[in-house]
């Protein structure tokens, strides 16, 4: 029977530790996570240079879309703070798609076994960023959810653990109207 | 993508013209008239009560079904597991009580049924990695000529926030999938070349969803457990039926009981010939309803990942059509695959003793969570 504050004493830290550490690992992939769009967004720019050298070449008339492209991922590269750069980005998501439906004007260029690769890893780019994003947005509500419920957001208040903002786009991209890349 | 587009009233997105909710918010939509008559959604809409809500034409036509969203169709799944594991568990205890009772001594019985589980947890925990990929003869998936696949793999991966699994490609004809691994760290999945050759993008990125989700959820220890439990059942009530009831006879028969504590020894030895002859098949009807809700609970986590319902449910009506047959599959493997490749073409019969709920069932749940209604 003596033994019993003792047991109770061990769960109870026992529990304290897991809290927290759960805490930590989940603050943890929120950042990890919000990183891993920067990486997509890294390879996308990467991307492009390549995919300008390949159709350039037949797409004599469409000089205007490609140096809009090309703009617009000098634009994205160089762009600083989280605000710019998503406006940047989401530029250059708007460049890309019309630069892909000029492309299916060209019958040669569709058949080109190269560009049918290059298109392919665009669209698996762009779903990267965007399942990035949405795994960001999923660890925050798992982290946050963590903080504001009971039990651990004793440990949470106790430790500061901050809530973090979600990813969002601006009021005006709602707008924007679907686009298929295939 | 032909359809014609429903705009949802409240919040403006375009939802596929069947639907009978909003995507986005959930709001049911006015134009689909099967789930209120037409002069009810307009009420609704306006707000207004003007007294007529006697009229029976005012009633909903049919009973109102709320959408299914995959967080509790997951959570919905993750209940029945436990539970059912529960069962099997309880199951199990109360086989390894009666059989110590029938020996002697309660404490005897859990013990064996302790050991025998360790036992088989083992070799089933250690032998189990190394599985099939062997025999189905599948190749390392290549990244310049399985370009889709690879990339599907990889965005499911950055959606599951898992790392990236291990490739195969099996050079069936049939259109099947499965994942393996006891740990995400050494994951494979594997396809069929059927199966790239058949789907479209969002279809082959639904059907690797649905692989991730098995592995994030580590099916495959979920199957090794209830596997194990079924066969130290099995053995328990070998155990039982074969020495403990004869063995059990004489040691009462020489101690010094009562007359009434022999027939409760009666009823309890009875009770214990019916459980352990009935705990065998119970266990495994249990075991396959495990391996049931499993399947629902990748269909719900494969949505989460990829916030399609449709391309799942599409790549399994065409992987239903195209035949799920893979040559080399055994009894051993066939809960591992997206869709039972034992069972016959269509493969509708959702029975006790099956491992994949109906193909049917499965669409039904996928497009509900896609707020579309069923017919």
């Amino acid at each position: 029977m003596v033994y019993i504050p003792l047991v109770l004493l061990i769960v109870v830290i026992g529990w304290f530790v897991a809290a927290y550490n759960a805490l930590v690992r989940l603050r943890n992939q929120v950042k990890n996570a919000w990183h891993q769009i920067d990486v997509q967004l890294k390879r996308r720019h990467d991307l492009i240079p390549n995919l300008v050298e390949v159709v350039k070449d037949y797409m004599a008339y469409e000089q205007e879309t490609l140096t809009k492209v090309i703009e617009a991922r000098g634009a994205a590269v160089n762009a600083k703070g989280p605000e710019a750069q998503g406006k940047a980005e989401n530029f250059l998501t708007e460049s890309l798609r019309g630069l892909l439906a000029v492309v299916e004007n060209y019958p040669d260029l569709k058949a080109n076994q190269n560009v049918t690769s290059l298109q392919e890893e665009l669209a698996g780019t762009e779903n990267k960023i965007s399942f990035a994003r949405q795994f960001f947005n999923d660890s925050v509500m798992t982290y946050n959810n963590k903080i504001q419920t009971i039990p651990s957001n004793l440990i949470a208040s106790l430790f500061n653990f901050a809530q973090e903002a979600y990813f969002q786009i601006e009021e005006t991209d709602r707008a924007v109207p679907k686009a298929s890349l295939r | 993508m032909t359809q014609p587009e429903l705009s949802c009233p409240k919040c403006g997105t375009s939802n596929p013209s069947k639907a009978g909710y909003c995507n986005l918010c959930h709001a049911p939509l006015a134009a689909s008239a099967n789930i209120f008559e037409p002069g009810a959604q307009a009420q609704a809409l306006s707000g207004g009560n003007t007294g007529v809500s006697g009229d029976p034409s005012v009633k909903p036509a049919l009973r109102h079904r709320s959408m299914l969203l995959f967080p509790d169709a997951e959570r919905q799944n993750v209940r029945m597991s436990i539970i059912l594991f529960a069962a099997l568990f309880g199951i199990f205890v109360s086989l390894g009580a009666i059989t110590g009772e029938a020996l002697g001594n309660i404490g005897n019985g859990l013990a064996l049924a302790a050991v025998l589980f360790a036992i088989l947890a083992g070799t089933a925990y250690y032998s189990g990695s190394k599985i099939i990929l062997s025999f189905h003869s599948a190749e390392k998936a290549d990244h310049t000529k399985h370009q889709q696949l690879m990339n599907a793999v990889e965005e499911m991966s950055i959606a599951s926030g898992l790392p990236i699994p291990a490739v195969y490609v099996m050079p069936s004809t049939g259109l099947n999938a499965f994942a393996a691994g006891r740990h995400p760290r050494e994951a494979v999945v594997a396809v069929t070349q059927g199966l790239l050759d058949k789907l479209n993008r969002e279809e082959l990125q639904g059907v690797i969803a649905h692989e991730m989700a098995h592995i994030k959820s580590r099916d495959t220890l979920y199957n090794v457990c209830a596997a194990v439990l079924v066969g130290a059942i099995t053995m328990m009530s070998e155990i039982f039926l074969r020495g403990g009831v004869f063995r059990g006879k004489r040691v009462r028969s020489s101690g010094s009981r009562s007359g009434g504590g022999g027939r409760a020894n009666i009823v309890l030895i009875i009770f214990g010939i019916v459980l352990a002859l009935l705990a065998p098949l119970a266990a495994k009807i249990l075991q396959m309803s495990i391996s049931r809700q499993r399947e629902y609970h990748a269909d719900a986590a494969a949505v989460e990942f990829t916030r399609n319902p449709l391309g799942l449910a599409s790549a399994l009506s065409r992987i239903t059509e195209g035949g799920a047959h893979v040559p080399g599959e055994s009894r051993g493997t066939q809960h591992m695959f997206i869709i039972n490749p034992l069972s016959s073409l269509g493969g509708d019969t959702s029975d006790l003793m099956s491992t994949h709920p109906s193909t049917e069932h499965r669409i039904r749940r996928l497009r509900a969570m896609a707020g579309l209604m069923e017919g």
